[in-house]
């Protein structure tokens, strides 16, 4: 049989293998990124949510993470773009008449709509947090860390609660108030809000999909597995949207 | 009489004799040799890949659109092959037997046994080939009986066995075109045969996407073009299946033989109206469970069939035949059903049709092994109808499925024209008068993988030194005149009538005199009609467009025509064999409803030679000796 | 019944086509779909006018010629159905009908309502076969196959190879119909040898006819007139994916 090896992402299989591989790795960010944002809803002036970005911004395979996280982002962006346009070549004429909804869900066809909402919403909440963080001014705030003698952090502490430690020193550090930045936004910007809301309903329509289409993708299509994988992407898709949308309604409505 | 080149020899040893003593074309000269087949069901789709990989130079060709179209593929049933895989005492001597007994002895000795040989090798052929075959737990291969055969010796995959079979087939085809060694013409039709100096060399085909003639040559044509049984309008064929390829070789000296034998298969949806286009076949498998009855009394048949009482009932076929019961061959369950309509016992609104009935297999097997075994026909019969056959039982009739007729060809497959070769259902030669189930996926598949690319070299040995013809010879060109000439007076008549309806009225003039019972009277009455639609059509029917663009009613045109000439010539074979025999049923010819065989006079093949279209054909006769076993009369009871 | 139909006619691939609209009356409910088209046709010619060009052969749902865009869909409303097994009872009467073809770059409409689906011939031309000349095989019995891997063999098989899956499918994509080969012979121990050069050979050929890429929205398994499952969409991805880094 004749036959050639081209090189996998030339095929459009190969590209789709990306597309599930970044979209099922960006699934994991959205768990330890909801994970943290949950320290949000913590009674505590914002001091756990704070270490916790302090912690997300400094430690260095975490920022390793993060770079490969925006590279899957562009990745799984401009993959799409060359499979859409591939895909919109394959039929130049359309129907005069199309009843796609017999046949698919609506998430599945609308999946670069999708898309787009997400990626606009990414960049304005990079813009909002990520790069203000970074370069914008934000307030500030303190809390205390116990250092042991050997210089490691052993716990960290609000500055309400510090208590006289017998062992090791005690150490302020001064950060930025992320915290600070995110609740005022979320309870003064009714706009954003909204954008926030749209954007998780379109990220859990995109999942409601992708989810389990990234399984298909890679070749996992088992009689019992497969529906169990199903159930799980529908949960994911519906849970963690949800979570992450009640952040800034909360703000908004009820603190 | 007409030499059949039968090899000498014991019956078992003919094939394997003539086979080592064929004369062989080394690889190089093969290369050199262009061979044409058309149509790409099992038989020509077999045929071009098996030659294609022995190194000739192949162009096939089919009217549809892809290889994989053609109609091998609505067969259902299964294949036959003597590998007695059941020890139930099979074995190539009873498959021969079985199949010259169903043939009610109209066939030839030499190439049915050559059949039963090979079918062994087919089953090998296609397993390797990736067909999906049914098999049992033990991974081991499936079979079943069929058709009223008394051993399981038929190989099926699900209802879709010719599907499967011919897919293979085609696999296997579209190999050779990736390796270059077939070209492959989809949606060419050949609409002539070009003779030089005696020998066929080439084909004029129409392509049916731009109108365009086109000229091919050819050291060797090979017609497997299928069978005619549209001639009749309403079949279980394609709608495509046309009878053009063999009709033009018949013009060009080769013979036809037996064109009256047709088979009507007994387990068909009946028709509903006149805008019905084709009959839809149910498995005969379905006889295996189902019991076929009329009511006994007339005024029953408008009743509800719950509503009649079962000793109301009439299981005409277990009562005639009570060892075959219901699994009684084809042409006796069809004739059987016609003489219970023709008695007025018919059901369903047409009053043409029979009870096909499986409450007492859902009682006895129950619902779900019912539905294992014939669920997909049973949900087809549902789309069709809108009758739900687990509460109702089926309604069926007898339809015109397989000609046992076609192109006369001898032991090696070549008709009376040298170099022109007709394998599968186009040629007559396998199945005598009547054809067995999963019989003709046999044939259609021994004559392309294992008969003719043998045979062919005897022939084309001698052809090594015979350069291609131009297309350019005059030959070509006066035969793409023709053509032209045919199609232009086609599109100028311009008249009144469409070309359905010459075919819908030809096929009923074939049906009412020569479908399930004929008798002189009706015959000759038929031709005189024939004659007439031949006169109208041509001075009367109307076909819009134009010749040089895609203009299927044009393509039509042109099959029906040569229906219409062939319909003639069926006539005329039936009312020359004065006997009944198999699909064949004189009934001037019966001992009391059973069909009355004449041994002494008609033990031979009707070959006819074309002789202008408004001459009388000439008959020639092919003597059937049997040497092998004794004539009986073919009883069933 | 009554019926308004909105047809695509198309002369040529060359020129551009358009909808036209036809009335048809007295149809009877036990027609089917292209005895439907028949009776239209008849009155066409009959007024002088050129007959709708259709695909269509056998009329029992199994050679895969009939296509046809249907009220948005491949084959019409029916599930599991061809275009020749659809009946008009499917339809309430007094509907309008719109009628296209399949719409893909890989199918040229050809005249009105066909297409040239022989990429699907090129496709299975590359490695739709296993590599066996005839006379070669060892005897049918001597490898057990599996009864369930040859019955998801059979399954995959089954295909017609109409192309309603391109049709249907948002990319026009041709996977369910390059797996379905894939599979059936992927699932046999006949076609292991070739197991990877097949994937590999398919794959790249359907790739160059122009096919789109699959999104798994599932609408080809949907509008499968044989129901072939997309299941056969991921043994194809694997294997595919497979050969490519281990060749």
């Amino acid at each position: 049989m004749k036959y050639s090896v081209k090189p996998l992402f030339s095929s459009t299989i190969g590209k789709k293998l990306l597309m599930a591989i970044s979209g099922l790795f960006l699934c994991t960010f959205l768990v330890v990124h909801l994970i943290g944002n949950l320290q949000l809803f913590k009674n505590d002036g914002g001091f756990a949510f704070n270490v916790y970005s302090k912690f997300m911004t400094t430690n260095p395979l975490i920022k390793t993470v993060a770079y490969v996280n925006y590279a899957l982002i562009l990745l799984h962006v401009f993959t799409s773009l060359a499979l859409t346009i591939k895909n919109k070549k394959a039929r130049p004429v359309s129907y005069g008449y199309n009843n796609a909804k017999a046949n698919s869900i609506w998430s599945s066809r609308n999946m670069g709509i999708l898309g787009t909402i997400i990626l606009v919403f990414i960049v304005v909440h990079m813009q909002n947090f990520w790069y203000e963080m970074k370069f914008g001014e934000v307030p500030m705030m303190s809390y205390f860390e116990y250092i042991s003698p050997e210089g490691k952090t052993l716990s960290t502490q609000n500055l309400e609660e510090v208590a006289p430690s017998s062992y090791g020193t005690v150490r302020q550090v001064i950060v930025k108030d992320l915290y600070k930045e995110v609740t005022t936004e979320f309870s003064e910007e009714a706009l954003l809000v909204l954008l926030y809301v749209i954007a998780q309903i379109a990220i859990g329509f995109h999942l409601w999909h992708g989810f389990a289409s990234a399984f298909q993708t890679v070749g996992i299509n088992h009689k019992r597995y497969s529906p169990i994988i199903k159930t799980l992407g529908y949960g994911f898709s519906i849970i963690v949207p949800a979570l992450f949308a009640i952040m800034p309604l909360y703000f908004f409505f009820i603190k | 009489m007409l030499d059949s080149r039968i090899p000498e020899g014991p019956l078992e040893e003919k094939w394997t004799k003539h086979k080592s003593s064929i004369k062989l074309v080394n690889p190089a000269n093969k290369r050199k040799i262009d061979v044409l087949v058309i149509g790409t069901g099992l038989a020509g789709g077999s045929a071009a890949a098996t030659l294609g990989e022995l190194g000739y130079n192949v162009k096939v060709f089919c009217f549809q659109d892809s290889p994989r179209r053609a109609h091998s593929i609505a067969a259902q049933g299964g294949i036959n092959a003597a590998k007695n895989y059941k020890n139930d005492g099979d074995s190539v001597h009873r498959l021969f037997y079985d199949t010259i007994k169903g043939g009610d002895f109209r066939a030839r000795e030499a190439n049915v046994h050559r059949l039963a040989e090979v079918s062994v090798d087919i089953i090998d052929q296609c397993v390797a080939q990736g067909v999906p075959f049914a098999r049992e737990y033990g991974g081991l291969l499936d079979n079943r009986s069929f058709g009223g055969s008394q051993v399981s010796r038929t190989f099926y995959a699900r209802g879709q066995t010719g599907q499967q079979l011919l897919l293979g087939a085609y696999s296997a085809l579209e190999r050779q075109v990736g390796l270059g060694n077939v070209k492959q013409y989809t949606r060419h039709e050949m609409v002539e045969i070009v003779n030089i100096d005696g020998k066929a060399r080439g084909i004029i085909a129409r392509n049916l996407i731009n109108g365009k003639l086109e000229k091919f040559f050819g050291h060797a044509v090979v017609l497997a073009t299928g069978g005619y049984g549209n001639v009749f309008f309403l079949s279980t064929n394609a709608m495509g299946s046309n009878v053009t390829a063999s009709w033009k070789a018949y013009k060009k000296g080769a013979f036809f033989g037996n064109p009256c034998f047709t088979q009507i298969h007994p387990t068909c949806v009946p028709v509903t109206g006149s805008y019905q286009s084709k009959l839809t076949l149910m498995s005969e498998s379905l006889r295996n469970d189902g019991r076929v009855w009329v009511p006994k009394k007339k005024e029953d048949c408008k009743k509800r069939p719950q509503d009649i009482a079962e000793e109301d009932r009439d299981y005409y076929l277990e009562r005639k035949y009570p060892s075959f019961g219901n699994l009684a061959p084809r042409d006796i369950a069809s004739r059987a059903a016609k003489e219970a309509c023709d008695d007025g016992r018919g059901v369903g609104v047409s009053g043409l049709a029979v009870y096909l009935d499986f409450a007492d297999a859902i009682n006895r097997l129950g619902k779900s092994v019912v539905e294992a075994r014939y669920g997909n026909l049973f949900d087809m019969y549902e789309h069709i109808t809108n009758e739900n056959p687990y509460e109702m039982p089926m309604r069926i009739y007898p339809a015109v499925h397989y000609t046992m007729g076609g192109t006369w060809v001898d032991y090696n497959l070549m008709t009376t024209v040298p170099g022109l070769y007709a394998i599968g259902e186009a040629n007559f030669s396998d199945h005598g008068a009547n054809r067995l189930g999963a019989s003709a996926l046999m044939q259609g598949l021994a004559d392309g993988y294992f008969v003719l690319p043998y045979t062919i070299g005897n022939y084309l040995a001698d052809e090594i030194f015979t350069k291609p013809i131009s297309t350019d010879h005059p030959a070509f060109l006066e035969a793409e005149n023709e053509v032209k000439d045919r199609y232009n007076k086609l599109i100028s008549i311009k008249g009144k009538r469409t070309v359905d309806d010459f075919h819908k009225e030809l096929g009923k003039v074939m049906w009412d005199y020569c479908g399930m019972a004929r008798d002189k009277e009706g015959l000759e009455k038929a031709r005189e009609l024939i004659k007439q639609i031949r006169k109208e059509f041509w001075s009367d029917v109307n076909v819009p467009g134009g010749v040089d663009e895609m203009n299927p009613e044009l393509d039509k045109a042109g099959r029906v025509a040569d229906f219409i000439e062939l319909g003639e010539l069926m006539v005329v074979d039936a009312l020359n064999r004065n006997e009944s025999c198999g699909g064949h049923f004189r009934t001037e010819y019966q001992d009391a409803g059973e069909a009355k065989r004449n041994d002494n006079d008609y033990a031979y093949v009707a070959a006819w030679e074309f002789n202008g279209i408004d001459a009388d054909p000439v008959l020639h006769k092919e003597e059937l000796k049997f040497e092998n076993i004794k004539l009986a009369v073919r009883s069933y009871k | 019944m009554k019926f308004t139909l909105k047809i695509w006619r198309q002369k040529n691939t060359n020129t551009a086509g358009k909808f036209v609209d036809y009335q048809i009356s007295d149809v009877n409910s036990d027609m089917s779909f292209l005895e439907m088209m028949d009776v239209l046709n008849d009155e066409l010619v009959r007024k002088g006018e050129e007959p709708v060009v259709f695909d269509h052969d056998c009329r029992e749902g199994i050679c895969g010629m009939c296509s046809m865009y249907i009220n948005g869909r491949a084959h019409g409303p029916k599930r599991a159905t061809t275009t020749c097994q659809l009946y008009m009872r499917n339809f309430s009467d007094g509907e309008t009908i719109t009628i296209e073809p399949w719409r893909a770059s890989s199918f040229p409409v050809l005249r009105d309502l066909s297409v040239d689906r022989s990429s699907f011939d090129n496709i299975i031309q590359a490695g739709g076969f296993i590599s066996v000349n005839t006379g070669q095989a060892q005897d049918a019995n001597s490898t057990p196959v599996n009864k369930e891997d040859a019955d998801l063999s059979m399954d995959a098989a089954a295909c017609i190879g109409c192309g309603a899956c391109v049709a249907a499918c948002k990319n026009a994509s041709a996977m369910l119909f390059v797996s379905a080969k894939v599979s059936q012979f992927a699932l046999l121990p006949q076609g292991q040898s070739e197991r990877s050069e097949r994937v590999l050979a398919m794959v790249n050929t359907m790739e160059e006819e122009g096919f789109g890429s699959c999104t798994n929205t599932g609408a080809c398994e949907a509008e499968c007139p044989k129901e072939i499952s997309i299941s056969n969409i991921a043994r194809l991805n694997r294997d595919f994916l497979a050969a490519s880094i281990m060749k």
